[in-house]
């Protein structure tokens, strides 16, 4: 059978890679006297859909304003197709998702959507836009009557009013119900399969593990990894041990271990052996006390080690 | 390009404005009020006294509209996360500038009318067409500085703060500049101050506009110097703010 082999995707050739559509290098971005990003290198390549993840305040809303043109590097250097990000041209082709709580109040759905097409040469039809993200019978109303659920909706959906190839996505279905995330998660679905660019901000890993398939977890301003969701998935299945005991012997698989009002937090990522080892040993403990860590807790002790 | 997409914003801003008519209500309130109260009963019969009275209470509105629209409107829009969204948007910073501008300009002449209808149909005011035409030009040239005493407000201060200044400084500059008083029948103290007010050069200038004033020196110059200080401070206070919000 005769082959295409120029057809084929090279994967050990860079040259077939897709083109990289937004990238840090070496970024710091300090705000009066704290370090926000620490040179963090950074890329997103042409139809990824890729979750950043990390704890409130661990750089995330920073690297997004600095890859949108919202603020300037103190040092590094931050590109949006191959250009400066804030310059207005290389815009055209993101789109980016307003908090909900900040849509103007007294201007209808519909306004807010002409607003935003009018900085666009071709944007989606109105209509279509509105019916795909469920938001046609809203049309007229004004966005201060909206109830939050309906106001998220039309906040993600102004990322795509402007035909975008890379949209910024910030906790798009935080705080709405089970068959509204299920919708807008769908909607996110149908964009990236028609070849377009994701970047997920979160701190639910459920949110990611749902959509994304690279993984960039941040922590105090810094990569703390970057991998595939099962691997990153792995990296964050944290439980914590905590019991009553006296100085301990050296236990495997423990992450840290903390003192705390006379008892022992042990973080670890298998529990079941923690536990048999601690039995085996012999070692007197009581009060014992196994629970699942938060994705937070689990960020902070892997930021921490 | 530019000039588009500054339409664009101006609509939209205009149209936010206008959907919450107090605001204009509240520009429009206390000139006009003025008008009925003080105006039409002491000077309704008189040509020039009502003229000169309606010049000085349309200078009143244009100061109101400036300060509360710039001020706590700049002020307001700053505290919501929606300015930093449109500034992903690809456009660059000018539009929503001049979008504003224009804005603040039209709510400012839609805030005198009310002004000018109570003169044109309850005192024997009236105008020559070259007198009115040469009023709205010096109005809209004399108002800059409370323009730029708005966005200094504005871009320096919170909504709250904002709104607490701009209620101090809109009144004792309208009496301190002899605004609510005949051209010379203000008390003695607003006399020896009103030189060194804006207001007065703004007035002197639009009485001269609509009747046969004769505008002196002193309170042009007080004008010009006004304008540029306060020229200064809104780039100041615009630069600091953008430097501690996007930088």
């Amino acid at each position: 059978m005769p082959q295409a082999p120029l057809a084929a995707p090279d994967r050990t050739s860079p040259a077939a890679e897709p083109a990289v559509v937004a990238r840090a290098v070496g970024v710091t971005r300090r705000y009066a006297g704290h370090t926000a990003l620490d040179s963090v290198d950074f890329e997103i390549r042409e139809g990824e859909l890729l979750g950043l993840l990390g704890p409130n305040g661990a750089g995330k809303s920073t690297l997004v304003n600095l890859l949108t043109g919202l603020r300037q590097v103190t040092s590094g250097r931050c590109e949006l197709f191959g250009g400066d990000p804030r310059r207005p041209e290389n815009r055209l082709r993101i789109g980016v998702t307003p908090q909900e709580t900040g849509l103007p109040e007294t201007l209808r759905v519909t306004e807010v959507v002409d607003f935003v097409a009018a900085h666009y040469p071709d944007p989606v039809d109105r209509g279509e836009l509105l019916d795909r993200f469920g938001l046609t019978p809203l049309a007229r109303r004004q966005t201060g009557g909206l109830s939050g659920g309906e106001k998220r909706r039309l906040a993600v959906a102004l990322a795509f009013v402007g035909r975008p190839r890379l949209v910024f996505l910030d906790e798009p279905t935080t705080g709405l119900d089970v068959e509204a995330r299920k919708a807008l998660w769908d909607r996110v679905a149908e964009f990236h399969a028609g070849g377009g660019t994701v970047l997920l901000t979160s701190h639910y890993l459920e949110e990611v593990e749902a959509l994304a398939e690279r993984v960039v977890v941040l922590g105090r301003g810094r990569v703390l990894a970057d991998d595939t969701v099962a691997a990153i998935r792995g990296l964050v299945d944290v439980h914590r041990v905590s019991l009553v005991a006296g100085e301990l012997p050296r236990l495997p698989g423990v992450v840290s271990e903390r003192r705390e009002d006379g008892r022992v937090h042990l973080m670890t990522t298998d529990p079941d052996r923690l536990v048999r080892e601690l039995v085996t040993r012999g070692v007197d403990f009581s009060g014992l006390e196994v629970r699942p860590t938060s994705l937070e807790e689990a960020f902070l002790t892997i930021a921490g080690s | 390009m530019t000039m588009a997409m500054t339409l664009v914003h101006t609509r939209y801003q205009l149209l936010r404005t206008v959907r919450i008519p107090i605001a204009l209500i509240g520009s429009a309130f206390f000139p006009a009020a003025s008008m009925i109260f003080f105006v039409v009963p002491a000077a309704g019969d008189d040509p020039t006294g009502a003229a000169y009275a309606t010049a000085s209470m349309v200078v009143f509105a244009a100061i109101i509209s400036n300060l509360f629209g710039h001020g706590v409107g700049v002020a307001e829009d700053r505290a919501q996360p929606w300015d930093p969204y449109t500034r992903t948007l690809p456009v660059g910073l000018l539009p929503t500038f001049a979008g504003r501008i224009l804005t603040g300009l039209v709510m400012m002449l839609l805030s005198m009318v009310p002004v000018v209808v109570i003169a044109a149909v309850f005192t024997e005011a009236s105008v020559t067409v070259g007198g009115f035409l040469t009023a709205l030009v010096v109005l809209v040239v004399a108002t800059v500085p409370f323009m730029l005493m708005g966005l200094s407000i504005g871009y320096l201060l919170s909504t709250k703060a904002a709104l607490a200044v701009v209620q101090i400084v809109f009144f004792p500059l309208a009496f301190a500049g002899g605004l609510l008083s005949a051209p010379d029948a203000a008390p003695g103290f607003v006399k020896a101050i009103a030189p060194y007010v804006p207001s007065r050069g703004a007035v002197e200038l639009m009485w001269a506009a609509v009747g046969d004033f004769e505008v002196r020196p002193l309170p042009v110059v007080t004008l010009v110097v006004w304008t540029a200080a306060m020229g200064a401070l809104a780039v100041f206070a615009y630069r600091r703010d953008e430097g501690r919000r996007y930088r």
